[in-house]
């Protein structure tokens, strides 16, 4: 039987899945065994029980010198500028590709600026954005804002460019002004796409995130990871990855299961 | 007899590219025109320009005595042969669209009991479609035949005054056509329509029109072949339209006495 045949099973799909990440799992305790053979005070590859001696220090004590629990504040203050950049980068990018898809005259207008804004790499805009809105909170959302909003407006634009052009002439025949077009025939299918978005941009978030991070912050996934660097505390930055893969496949899986929960007509639904 | 839809001498043209020349029809209320001709012979062309999609390079149109607008407007119903329907809304949803649009301007939505209303009678149009049973399904759950029976239905709700098809049958398979054609015929004679067709399937246009229209082009220079448009080179009124047929009760099949 040819390969592009083959069909897996849903359990065995499980199993084929699981096989990789855990022969990686097993490449890593090996070598990690080794290095800890020839010398035991080895910081590079720290075996499970370093980490989690050292990840129980941020997840239970309290820092003595903020008191707080630094792993779930280092999460807390990162999952919220996450939602924010992801929030407000959604709703401009609907609100701007729906008027850019819907209206030719707008889309002549803005069109080309926008194109001209997706073009410039975001991590340029950092010392702007840090130079404009200071070294606080609104200078990390603002960098996730500005890196993926324009993609997005670029997609749902498109998107909307793209709906049949008999569908649009039909709605016109049944008495819809521009406004109602926009509103019951172009945002309800927008929606869906806007998710898929989304979830797309989800990698660039956390990358504009941890960069923002890294470079001024008192607290956050990628301060931390940066912070322990300097100390080859690979027993921190190991979990701290693995937690941020973790959350980023949560999230996905969220917005793939609401899309499908919200949406059923985009999901081919019933069938 | 008065005409409900007036063509003066209307051309068509993209730059130098002469799509229709110079068509002058008159098309009375009533009436089922079937369109046919060959591919590229500007039957969608001239759908298009009496839809409003298009406005014509030269020449007048005029409905009901009024000059067309540019622009499609609830007075001329549609339906294509895709994409005719809202993958988003269910049966009953995509029904009520066109009474949405009229009663709530801003929202486009309706609520209490114009919603009611309106869905009553979106409901009641369906059930002469023969949808009554799936209101709320989407278009994706449906049959291509549904989804066109669908579209029929979207567009009569607007009651408009002339109602185009575009090859609404050509996706469908021979026997879903044969269905479609009954109930075309059957609300075309219920709702007294105005309906003009355009079909790539002879036999069709013959058996559901009261007047077919072949479309082609009468010059042809092979050396500039896009210089010459398409016109009508045949039009035969094979029936009497509607409102004197209703009168004398005949059966709308072909006469084959009537058919020259």
């Amino acid at each position: 039987m040819r390969w592009v045949n083959r069909r897996v099973r849903k359990g065995n799909g499980f199993l084929l899945g699981a096989a990789p990440i855990a022969l990686l799992v097993l490449a890593y305790l090996v070598a990690a065994a080794a290095r800890h053979e020839a010398n035991p005070n080895d910081k590079i590859l720290p075996l499970p029980g370093a980490m989690a001696e050292a990840m129980a220090a941020l997840l239970f004590r309290p820092d003595p010198l903020s008191g707080q629990l630094l792993f779930w504040a280092d999460t807390f203050a990162s999952l919220q500028r996450l939602g924010f950049g992801l929030g407000i980068s959604a709703l401009s990018a609907l609100v701007v590709g729906l008027v850019l898809g819907v209206l030719p005259p707008v889309r002549a207008t803005f069109g080309p600026l926008v194109t001209a804004v997706a073009v410039i790499p975001p991590i340029a805009l950092l010392p702007i954005l840090f130079i404009a809105f200071g070294l606080g909170e609104t200078a990390k959302v603002a960098l996730i804002v500005v890196g993926i909003t324009p993609l997005m407006i670029r997609d749902i634009a498109a998107h909307i460019t793209a709906l049949p052009r008999e569908m649009l002439i039909k709605a016109q025949t049944l008495g819809a002004s521009s406004w109602q077009l926009l509103l019951r025939v172009a945002l309800p299918q927008a929606m869906p796409r806007l998710i898929q978005s989304v979830r797309l941009s989800l990698g660039p978030a956390w990358v504009f995130l941890i960069s923002a991070e890294a470079i001024a912050s008192d607290v956050g996934l990628g301060y931390r990871i940066f912070l322990v660097r300097r100390y080859l505390s690979m027993d921190v930055i190991l979990p701290y990855v693995a937690w941020i893969a973790l959350l980023a496949v949560v999230i996905d899986f969220l917005l793939a299961t609401g899309s499908r929960k919200l949406f059923p007509w985009a999901h081919g639904a019933g069938h | 007899m008065s005409a409900l839809l007036r063509l003066r001498d209307v051309w068509v043209e993209y730059g130098d590219k002469v799509v229709i020349e110079g068509i002058t029809l008159d098309i009375e209320a009533g009436s089922f025109v079937s369109i046919v001709g060959p591919s590229g012979a500007g039957k969608s062309s001239l759908l298009r320009v009496i839809l409003g999609q298009e406005a014509p390079t030269r020449g007048s149109i005029r409905l009901d005595g009024a000059p067309l607008a540019p622009e499609c407007g609830p007075d001329r119903g549609v339906v294509f042969q895709r994409y005719s329907v809202f993958p988003h809304l269910s049966v009953l949803r995509n029904t009520m669209f066109g009474l949405e649009c009229a009663e709530a301007p801003f929202t486009g939505r309706l609520f209490g009991a114009r919603r009611r209303a309106a869905a009553a009678e979106a409901e009641e149009m369906l059930t002469a479609v023969g949808l009554g049973d799936s209101l709320h399904l989407y278009p994706a759950e449906m049959s291509g035949g549904m989804q066109q029976r669908l579209a029929i239905a979207q567009a009569l709700i607007k009651r408009p005054r002339i109602l185009l098809l575009d090859e609404p049958f050509g996706a469908l398979d021979p026997g879903i056509r044969t269905d479609m054609h009954a109930l075309v015929t059957r609300l075309w004679r219920e709702y007294a329509l105005t309906i003009i067709m355009v079909t790539h399937d002879i036999k069709e246009a013959f058996t559901l029109g009261t007047r077919v229209l072949a479309l082609d082009k009468r010059r042809h220079d092979p050396h500039a072949p896009h210089r010459f448009g398409a016109t009508t080179v045949y039009d035969l009124p094979l029936k009497k339209p509607l409102a004197t047929q209703a009168l004398d009760g005949s059966s709308i099949t072909i006469d084959s006495k009537d058919n020259n």
